[in-house]
C-alpha cells in the first residue's frame, strides 16, 4: 500500500531507495543486528546518513535536520524500515536531541547537538527505576544541589545499550516535598563521571541489551540541567511522545512476514494439513498489517494537512507490538523441532546451531519480542491512555 | 472427578516434594544448567535412590507398579522445579518402549540399570523434514549378521549428549513416510561411526544432531511396526509432559499472584487493577482446566482405554495453549523483571515453550484430534 505521492515525493522516494541500495554497509547484514553488531559496526550507517545530511529527519533545519515535509519524513521512515536498515541511535537522535533543541540552553545546543548528529556521543535513557516502570512519576533518584553541582544518587534500570553510552539523560528528583510530577528535573550526565556503574542484565533470549545503571554521589555540573529545575516531567512527556511514534513497525513486520512465508514453504509440505493452518494464520496477520498500515497512512495524510494525531501513537504501539509478537511466534512454530535450539551469546561461529540458517534466530526473536508489550509504556498503559484521551472514560 | 491419591501415591508426592525443596531450588538448578555437563549425576542418583525411576515400571520388570499416575505425580513436581535431568527421555520414553516392546532379554538387560540410575537414554525419532510425523523416516537399517546397521541423520534429539543408549527409528522397508516398515533399534551412543553435534536448548538442556554411518543396532520390538510403538510411546510422553507443564503453570500463577500483591505502581498494588485481576482469573481458569484434563488423561492412560491416542492429542493441544497463555501473561504481568534471566518466570516460559514443541505443537495435536474423530 502506498501514499498518493506527488511527482517530487515519488522522486524523493526513488532517491532514498537507491541511496540505501548503494550505501548500506554489508557488514551490518547479520543474523540479528540488534544483538550481533559491535558498537563500531552499529555506527557505520549512522555516520553514512550523517554525511548525507539525513541523520535527523525530525529536526528543524537550523539544528541540522534535512527540512523535510511530513510526507517526506514518512517516506524515508518507510523506505529505511522496508529495507531493514538498522535505525540510527534512537536515544540520541529521536529522543534527547529534540529535548535539547526544544528546551535546552544555547550552550547545551552548541555542545551536544553536533555530537549527536555525528554519532560521536552515544546516549542512553535514564528513566525507569526498579520501583518506577509504567509509573515514571515516582522516580526516586535524588539530585541535591551543592554549589554549582548536583550530587546524584540512585539506580536506573532497563537502560538500553548503556554499555556503549557516553552520556545518559536522567529523570531525577530535585524536590522531594513536591507532588510526584512537580519535583522532577531532567539532567544530562557524563557516563565517565566517577560514581557511575553499569551492570549488564541478561534477558531470557540470552542477549545483553539492557543494563542497571548505578549512580553513587555522582557530581553533575548545574549547566547540565535541561530547562528549569522541577520541570523535568514536561520534557519527559514530550520525549515519550516521540518514542512511540514509529512503533507501528510496518516495514519490519512486512519483512518478517515475507521471511515467515519462505520458511513455511520450505518446512511444511503442501499436502500437510498444517500447511493450510499456517497459510490461514499468516493471512490473518497480513490483514492486521494491512489495516494498521492503512491507519498509519491515514494519520500521516491528516498530519500533512495539519491535524493533530492525538493518541494515535498508543494505537500504533499496541497493534504494532502485538502483530510483531504474533509473527515471531508463528516463525518459531514454523521451524518445528529446530525451535528447541537457541544461539549462545556472545554470538560466535564456534557454536554449533542445527538446521537451516533461516531458523537460527527464531527462538531468540520469539523470546526477545516478549518485551515489546512491556516497554515504552506497557500495552495496558497504552489502553488506559486511549480510554481516557479518546473515549473520555 | 478428582483423583483421590492412595497412601503410596501421597508418599511418593511428598518425598519428591521434600527432595526438590531441599536440593533443587532455583539457584541449584541454575548451577546445574551452567555446569559443563549440563545436568547433575548427583541429582540423578538421588532420584534413583528415592525410587522415582522404579515407580512407573511394572513389578514384573522390577518396578513399583505405579504406572502413569506415578509419572504424573513426579512430573508435576519436576515441572514446579524446572528439573532438567532426562527422566522423561530415560524412564518414560526409553523405559516405556523397553517395557512394552522389548524381548525378555532386553527387559532384563536394560531396565534394572535404568531403575538403579546407572544409565540414561534418549529417543532419536525426528529427522530433517519429518516435522512431527513419526512415520516420516529416511534413516535405513540393513540386516547384518544377528544385528542391523543403521545409516542416516536424526535431528534435535533431546538429552542425547547425556545418554548412554539411544533408541533410533529406522526404515527396514518401504518408502519415506510409509506407516509400515519403520523399526526401532537400541544403539550404543558411543558406538563407532555415530557422530553427535551438541547444542543448547531454549530451556537450558542439551540436544544433538546425530549422524549414523553403518552403526550397529539391535532390533527392539517387531520389525516394521515401529510407528505403532512410537505412537503409544508418544501418548505416554504426552502424559508426562502435560503434567510437567501443569506443575510449571501452577508456579507461574502463584508467582504472578504474589507479585501483583506486592508490586506498586500509581500508588496501588497492581493486583488492585481490574484489568489485571481479570487476566489472573483467566490464568487461574486455564490452570484448573489443564489440571483436570491432565488427571483425566492420566487415568485413561493407566486404564489403557480405547481412544487414548486421540485424547493424548487433545490434552497436548489444550494444555499447550493454556500453558502458552499463562506463560505469556506471567511475563507480561512481571513487566521487565519477567524478561530477565535472573528471575525464574522467564525460565518457566521457556520450559513451556519447549514442551509445546516436543512431539508436536498445540496446533498439530488439535488437527490430529480433529482427524482421529472424523475417522472414528
Amino acid at each position: 500500500m502506498e501514499l498518493n505521492l506527488s511527482s517530487e515525493d515519488a522522486a524523493f522516494r526513488d532517491e532514498v531507495r537507491s541511496f540505501i541500495a548503494a550505501n548500506y554497509p554489508p557488514e551490518m547484514r547479520v543474523a540479528n543486528p540488534e544483538t550481533d553488531l559491535t558498537k563500531e559496526q552499529m555506527l557505520l550507517w549512522h555516520r553514512i546518513l550523517h554525511k548525507k545530511g539525513w541523520i535527523a529527519p525530525l529536526w528543524p533545519k537550523e539544528y541540522g535536520g534535512p527540512g523535510w515535509s511530513i510526507t517526506q519524513r514518512f517516506v524515508f521512515e518507510q523506505e529505511t524500515s522496508r529495507a531493514g536498515t538498522l535505525p540510527p541511535l534512537a536515544f540520541s537522535v529521536t529522543m534527547v536531541g529534540p529535548v535539547i533543541y526544544t528546551f535546552g540552553s544555547d550552550a547545551q545546543k552548541q555542545k551536544f547537538l553536533p555530537r549527536i548528529l555525528s554519532g560521536e556521543d552515544w546516549w542512553c535513557q535514564g528513566y525507569s527505576e526498579p520501583g518506577s516502570g509504567s509509573d515514571l512519576a515516582t522516580v526516586r533518584t535524588k539530585a541535591v544541589r551543592d554549589g554549582d553541582h548536583y550530587i546524584v544518587n540512585g539506580h536506573k534500570t532497563w537502560t538500553t545499550l548503556a554499555q556503549h553510552a557516553d552520556w545518559i539523560f536522567c529523570l531525577v528528583r530535585t524536590d522531594p516535598a513536591a507532588k510526584p510530577q512537580s519535583g522532577i528535573s531532567f539532567l544530562l550526565i557524563d557516563m565517565k563521571s566517577p560514581g557511575v556503574t553499569v551492570r549488564p542484565i541478561i534477558t531470557i533470549d540470552g542477549s545483553h541489551e539492557v543494563n542497571d545503571v548505578f549512580l553513587e554521589d555522582v557530581r553533575v555540573p548545574v549547566e547540565n540541567l535541561i530547562g528549569e529545575e522541577n520541570k523535568g516531567w514536561t520534557y519527559a512527556k514530550f520525549l515519550l511522545g516521540n518514542e512511540r511514534t514509529s512503533m507501528a513497525g510496518i516495514g519490519r513486520s512486512t519483512r518478517y512476514l515475507n521471511k515467515l512465508k519462505q520458511i513455511v514453504k520450505a518446512e511444511i509440505r503442501d499436502g500437510d494439513p498444517a500447511h493450510l493452518e499456517f497459510i490461514r494464520d499468516i493471512a490473518r496477520v497480513e490483514l492486521d498489517v494491512l489495516a494498521l498500515e492503512a491507519t498509519e497512512l491515514r494519520v500521516v495524510a491528516q498530519m500533512a494537512r495539519g491535524i493533530d494525531p492525538g493518541p494515535a501513537a498508543s494505537l500504533f504501539k499496541i497493534r504494532g507490538t502485538e502483530i510483531f509478537q504474533n509473527i515471531t511466534e508463528l516463525t518459531h512454530r514454523a521451524v518445528g523441532n529446530y525451535g528447541l535450539a537457541i544461539r549462545e551469546h556472545p554470538v560466535s561461529a564456534n557454536h554449533f546451531m542445527p538446521g537451516p540458517d533461516y531458523g537460527h534466530t527464531a527462538s531468540e526473536k520469539y523470546l526477545n519480542s516478549r518485551k515489546l508489550s512491556i516497554y515504552g509504556g506497557s500495552n495496558e498503559i497504552q489502553r488506559n491512555i486511549i480510554a481516557k484521551a479518546v473515549l473520555g472514560l | 472427578m478428582d483423583i483421590q491419591f492412595t497412601e503410596e501415591q501421597e508418599l511418593l508426592r511428598s518425598s519428591v516434594q521434600r527432595l526438590l525443596r531441599d536440593q533443587y531450588d532455583f539457584d541449584a538448578r541454575r548451577k546445574i544448567v551452567a555446569s559443563e555437563e549440563g545436568f547433575s549425576r548427583k541429582q540423578w542418583e538421588a532420584f534413583a535412590e528415592l525410587g522415582l525411576f522404579a515407580a512407573p515400571f511394572s513389578e514384573d520388570v522390577g518396578g513399583l507398579g505405579g504406572g502413569p499416575l506415578s509419572t504424573m505425580i513426579i512430573m508435576q513436581e519436576f515441572g514446579r522445579h524446572l528439573v532438567v535431568e532426562p527422566f522423561v527421555e530415560t524412564v518414560v520414553l526409553a523405559g516405556g518402549l523397553l517395557e512394552h516392546t522389548g524381548s525378555e532379554e532386553q527387559k532384563q538387560g536394560f531396565i534394572p540399570d535404568i531403575i538403579a540410575g546407572m544409565k540414561t537414554w534418549a529417543l532419536a525419532w525426528s529427522e530433517k523434514g519429518s516435522r512431527f510425523d513419526l512415520a516420516n523416516v529416511a534413516t535405513t537399517a540393513l540386516h547384518q549378521g544377528k544385528d542391523y546397521v543403521l545409516s542416516g541423520e536424526k535431528t534435535a534429539v533431546i538429552a542425547a549428549p547425556w545418554a548412554d543408549y539411544l533408541i533410533v527409528s529406522a526404515r527396514t522397508s518401504g518408502h519415506r513416510d510409509d506407516r509400515s516398515g519403520v523399526s526401532l533399534f537400541v544403539v550404543d551412543r558411543r558406538a563407532a561411526n555415530l557422530d553427535l553435534q551438541s547444542f543448547k536448548t531454549i530451556d537450558g538442556r542439551r540436544a544433538a544432531e546425530i549422524s549414523l554411518r553403518n552403526v550397529r543396532g539391535q532390533l527392539l520390538g517387531k520389525k516394521g511396526e515401529g510407528v505403532g510403538a512410537l505412537e503409544a510411546c508418544r501418548d505416554r510422553a504426552v502424559g508426562a509432559l502435560c503434567a510437567e507443564a501443569v506443575g510449571a503453570m501452577a508456579e507461574l500463577n502463584s508467582a504472578t499472584l504474589e507479585y501483583s500483591k506486592t508490586r506498586k505502581q500509581f500508588g496501588s498494588t497492581i493486583g488492585s487493577f481490574q484489568v489485571l485481576q481479570h487476566r489472573m482469573v483467566d490464568m487461574f481458569i486455564a490452570h484448573q482446566e489443564a489440571l483436570s484434563l491432565m488427571q483425566h488423561f492420566s487415568l485413561s492412560l493407566g486404564a489403557n482405554e480405547a481412544g487414548l491416542s486421540r485424547l493424548a492429542s487433545g490434552a497436548k493441544s489444550k494444555i499447550g495453549y493454556a500453558g502458552r497463555f499463562i506463560a505469556d501473561q506471567a511475563v507480561q504481568l512481571h513487566g521487565g523483571m519477567g524478561m530477565t534471566n535472573e528471575l525464574n518466570v522467564g525460565h518457566y516460559f521457556k520450559r513451556i515453550s519447549s514442551i509445546n514443541i516436543q512431539f508436536g505443537d498445540p496446533a498439530f495435536h488439535l488437527l490430529r484430534f480433529a482427524q482421529l474423530d472424523a475417522a472414528a
